[in-house]
């Protein structure tokens, strides 16, 4: 492993500031981190005494368990902030409630929040390291490193791979930040959709390949992606209905016969069986969609462990 | 008696500058010529600096009634003058809404006990600016507004807005339409496009602002009224507006310092400050802002001052409210990103700044020759200065531009001759 690195302090709003070598450090460390997960004591000594303050103003089920799990593997103190029952309900913006909780002695926020750029806000009033846990459509680079994580342990290299990315591309923060490492790490992406679900210009932004049919996507394709796709974009007027959907891009077994032999089945979850991938397929061997939250931890606590303090390379246990 | 020394005095008549001596007698210009000498006169050196008519803002947002904690009639008459500006054109969206005389009555009282930039100001189209019933636009025509706006909303019937126009075409002034669809723009934040995506946040597409410049365009080819676009910021824009020129119709158009000037990589960062109605565009767009510039398709610069305070804008970039400042910075921004670099002439910059707004409002302003009222501004061109938020003197400090360099700094401003800004004593008092 590198030891020239130093990602100690540096905040995570995207993967557009972070190189390939630092990616890749990142994996490294979680490939650690992972063993540790599997251990009967799964805990290690590294942030004890470092106070971790998850803030979520958007409710969240995995990514929040997730980073809690990973402060908490590392000895940090967690606390979680949830905008439900809060001052926020009371009225207090976010200027105010970060002066106060930093007032209280916090080194790292974990944030989460429906409107994008809210992470820089954080950073701006506290002055602390700052992981973006999902901010509107905008980012969510932690999912993004635990999807090509995932990918990364079981093909070695993402460099060449097909990876197609399927669905609800417009309103997805997963697929931004997947677009910005996966490129980074030079495989070629394609994504799919109906195109009123499609942003304007992925192509320009992105570099990304868009294409509207299923089958053409996931030609040959090394990993397929699903995402969430939400009912209320019907009544938004951006399609005419599941059932539809389901049947352009749902992922179906028949569908898959086109990718490659040893494709990687992934959803960012929460997945919704029977629209945008049916049990038969999110059930397979092909699927790592369970393997994708474990590593999530992993990758979180390789986050936490490297920006809070510890050197890449050293010895975490 | 003020004499200005040995300036270059832009000559509205000719359209062009020359060097000369201005002699200013309590209200108006008295005479322009080669060194003239008046010994009664304070002098204003003026050598090595520029002398412009007062410049003429046909949109902002003054804030009074309403919501004066971020603007009011004072503290924007002196911002205004501190960006060289001695006539104003406020927009109606105040609180209560400016769509009756008494209202207008107290906006045109207070503008006079502020007694420095001149005031006018526009009326509402629709009663509350709700676009549902017409105000009561022949009183307000009456009692003197220069024109006709729902601006920051935008009539979405047609019926009512062709109503409006016919209602309003007998007055013969101009309605000035912030052309907006809203089932297009919706919640948009920033353009649709390439930074909407990039930053995840809704768009507002160019189609928003095009679809309403043609509906306008059509009303008023139908009823023969003066239509004005404010705040123009799509390629398309101008290309419907340039063939709606060729075609005859009444139509006119602004664009904002900060449209001319940014595009909508300066969202990039979250920067609320960026964030206004319409959005900033692409370089695409803004090169056909410039074009419509040189070829008059684009008759004025206008700042589309919105001031917001602090607290407001200092937020969640969906919950910060549109708009920016303009008044201290839209001459110095115009003149260092375009003059300076060769894209415009310093002329072109002061027609569109000077005689083009005032003959849409067809008022006396904005002019520098014998027998004008001496509204008047003075530029060193030469100096270079940090646009700093400290300095400036709205009450809001809402600005993209600030911490930017930026060149040509006011030093002196005269309205109806009399100084209401003026750089650290610039006018020296006659030696008796």
């Amino acid at each position: 492993m590198k030891n020239t690195l130093n990602l100690t302090r540096r905040n995570l709003y995207d993967l557009d500031d972070y190189s390939v070598e630092e990616i890749e450090t990142i994996f490294e460390t979680a490939k650690v981190m992972k063993e540790i997960n599997k251990r009967d004591y799964k805990k290690i000594p590294t942030l004890r005494g470092k106070t971790v303050v998850t803030l979520f103003f958007e409710d969240s089920t995995r990514t929040r368990i997730s980073f809690e799990l990973a402060a908490k593997r590392l000895s940090a103190d967690v606390v979680s902030f949830t905008s439900a029952g809060s001052s926020v309900k009371k009225g207090e913006g976010i200027q105010d409630t970060v002066y106060t909780l930093n007032a209280m002695g916090v080194d790292l926020y974990i944030v989460r929040h429906s409107c994008p750029g809210v992470p820089q806000l954080v950073y701006k009033y506290s002055g602390k390291p700052v992981l973006n846990a999902g901010d509107g459509r905008h980012a969510h680079p932690t999912q993004a490193l635990l999807d090509m994580f995932s990918i990364w342990e079981k093909k070695g290299s993402l460099k060449g791979l097909k990876i197609a990315i399927v669905g609800d591309i417009l309103h997805s923060r997963v697929v931004r930040s997947n677009l910005i490492g996966m490129k980074k790490m030079r495989a070629n992406v394609v994504v799919c959709g109906p195109r009123t679900l499609m942003p304007p210009k992925i192509d320009e932004v992105y570099g990304a390949q868009c294409l509207y049919d299923l089958d053409t996507a996931i030609e040959d394709a090394d990993v397929v992606m699903a995402l969430r796709m939400q009912l209320e974009r019907q009544t938004e007027g951006l399609f005419p209905g599941l059932s539809e959907f389901t049947s352009r891009y749902g992922l179906s077994k028949k569908v898959l016969k086109s990718a490659k032999d040893d494709v990687l089945i992934m959803h960012p979850g929460p997945m919704n069986r029977g629209v945008e991938i049916l049990p038969e397929v999110a059930d397979s061997d092909h699927s790592i969609i369970i393997e994708q939250v474990t590593n999530g931890v992993a990758i979180r606590m390789a986050l936490l462990f490297l920006i809070l303090g510890g050197k890449p390379g050293r010895e975490v246990a | 008696m003020i004499l200005l020394k040995n300036g270059q005095v832009y000559l509205s008549d000719k359209k062009k500058f020359e060097k000369a001596d201005v002699l200013i007698d309590k209200k108006i210009v008295k005479k322009i010529a080669p060194n003239i000498e008046e010994s009664k006169a304070e002098i204003l050196d003026c050598t090595d600096k520029h002398i412009f008519p007062g410049f003429v803002d046909l949109h902002c947002h003054l804030r009074d009634p309403g919501y004066t904690y971020k603007e009011d009639i004072a503290s924007g008459a002196v911002s205004a003058a501190k960006g060289g500006f001695t006539s104003i054109c406020c927009m109606p969206n105040t609180n209560p809404v400016i769509d009756n005389v008494s209202t207008l009555n107290y906006l045109m009282r207070k503008a006079r006990d502020v007694g420095k930039t001149k005031i006018f100001v526009i009326g509402a189209m629709s009663k509350g600016l709700e676009g549902k019933e017409i105000a009561n636009i022949a009183s307000l025509v009456k009692s003197g507004v220069v024109g006709l706006s729902d601006d920051g909303n935008c009539i979405q019937n047609a019926k009512l807005q062709l109503n409006v126009m016919r209602y309003g075409s007998i007055y013969d002034i101009p309605m000035i339409c912030h052309s907006e669809d809203y089932s297009l723009s919706g919640d948009g934040q920033v353009n649709y496009g390439f930074i909407s995506t990039k930053l995840g946040l809704p768009g507002i597409p160019t189609l928003a602002e095009e679809i309403m410049v043609s509906r306008d365009i059509m009303l008023a080819d139908v009823t023969g009224t003066h239509v004005h676009i404010a705040h123009v910021s799509t390629k398309r824009t101008v290309e419907l507006i340039r063939q709606a020129k060729k075609d005859g119709i009444r139509v006119t158009a602004e664009v904002t310092p900060h449209h001319l000037v940014l595009t909508e990589q300066a969202c990039e960062g979250f920067d609320t400050t960026t964030k206004m109605k319409p959005p900033l565009r692409s370089e695409k767009d803004r090169k056909s802002l410039i074009e419509g510039l040189l070829d008059d398709t684009i008759d004025v610069i206008a700042t589309d001052h919105a001031p917001h305070s602090d607290y407001e804008k200092e937020l969640e970039f969906i919950k910060a409210p549109y708009g920016v400042i303009g008044f201290e910075s839209a001459f110095p921004v115009v003149y260092t990103e375009l003059v300076k670099k060769g894209i415009i002439s310093l002329e072109l910059l002061i027609d569109k700044m000077t005689a083009r707004p005032a003959e849409i409002i067809k008022r006396e302003v904005g002019m520098i020759k014998e027998g004008s009222s001496a509204d008047i501004n003075v530029f060193d061109l030469k100096e270079s200065f940090i646009f700093d938020e400290n300095e400036i003197l709205s009450k809001s400090k809402n600005s993209p531009f600030l911490g930017r360099e930026l060149t040509g700094r006011i030093f002196c401003t005269f309205c109806d001759g009399k100084v209401i800004w003026e750089k650290s004593n610039a006018v020296q008092k006659a030696p008796n």
